[in-house]
């Protein structure tokens, strides 16, 4: 089960809307790399994994990726406070507002709405590792985009420490995978599927 | 006595120090010398925690000392720039 703890695991302190820059950084919100999208991943994976390193891996970066929407949320919600009509006009923010004013809803940049089909959880240990690896680097090169468009240092900042995690992540995952095929038959990791086949 | 934002930020650099050892030994569960550091840390953590809490108000919602409100709820929140 989960504990909330009233901090963000990094500090969000931006003191200038910008509500295009919020209609970007979103898509690491409910977007097809974004942070909500990799808690869920990780977290449907877990539950039919066949190795305790795997179940614990995937439940404590999954829970960390809900730290890192929170994050991802914090930024849009002060990028996005007070803003005036004139601003929403003017920034192409109004799109999004007719439909939910400045709250929060997770959808990428371009409009598509946060959906399972943005991830998978396929059950078998070798695949769901390999889409985790593969998570991570859309995730960073994502936030390499972001950063490319942006240079305001107070929304920098937390951006570059969610995606310096986004390098940690993968690195475990990549000693997750050889784990796995450690305990597998090294002439065909193949042969069978651990989280499924009685051999 | 420490002031909120220097304990906070201390209870950042714990919580995260802790957060790595955590991942680190997820896939390394037999390293002592991580064991150790995890160890210190989340001991630090624990007792930054409990300093903050004491003086500033609740960081769970399990915690609330208060008798006759629930603090719980205090602004602002994290997302607004609280306990930050």
């Amino acid at each position: 089960m989960w504990i909330y703890e009233k901090r963000l695991q990094y500090p969000v302190n931006i003191t200038q809307t910008n509500a295009k820059l919020a209609q970007i950084i979103i898509s690491q919100f409910g977007g097809p790399d974004g942070e909500l999208a990799a808690s869920q991943r990780y977290l449907s994976q877990r539950y039919t994994m066949p190795d305790k390193v795997a179940k614990g891996l995937l439940t404590d970066i999954g829970s960390e990726e809900l730290n890192h929407m929170e994050i991802v949320c914090a930024v849009i919600y002060q990028l996005t406070r007070n803003l005036s009509i004139e601003e929403i006009k003017a920034s192409g923010f109004d799109k999004y507002y007719v439909d939910h004013t400045t709250a929060l809803w997770p959808q990428a940049a371009g409009g598509v709405p946060f959906n399972a089909c943005q991830f998978q959880s396929k059950g078998d240990a070798i695949t769901d590792l390999t889409e985790d690896l593969a998570a991570e680097q859309k995730a960073r090169t994502t936030y390499d985009n972001i950063l490319r468009l942006i240079d305001d240092p107070e929304i920098c900042d937390p951006i570059r420490f969610l995606r310096a995690r986004e390098i940690v992540h993968f690195q475990r995952f990549g000693e997750a995978l050889r784990h796995i095929q450690e305990s597998l038959d090294s002439n065909n990791f193949y042969a069978f599927n651990p989280e499924f086949d009685r051999p | 006595m420490k002031d909120r934002k220097q304990l906070m930020h201390e209870i950042n650099v714990a919580s995260f120090t802790v957060d790595e050892a955590v991942l680190f030994l997820d896939t390394h569960p037999d390293d002592s010398k991580a064991m150790a550091y995890y160890q210190e840390w989340s001991e630090k953590r624990r007792d930054l925690v409990r300093t903050y809490e004491k003086q500033f108000g609740p960081l769970t919602n399990d915690s609330v000392a208060d008798t006759d409100k629930f603090s719980w709820l205090d602004e602002p929140w994290p997302w607004e720039g609280g306990n930050c």
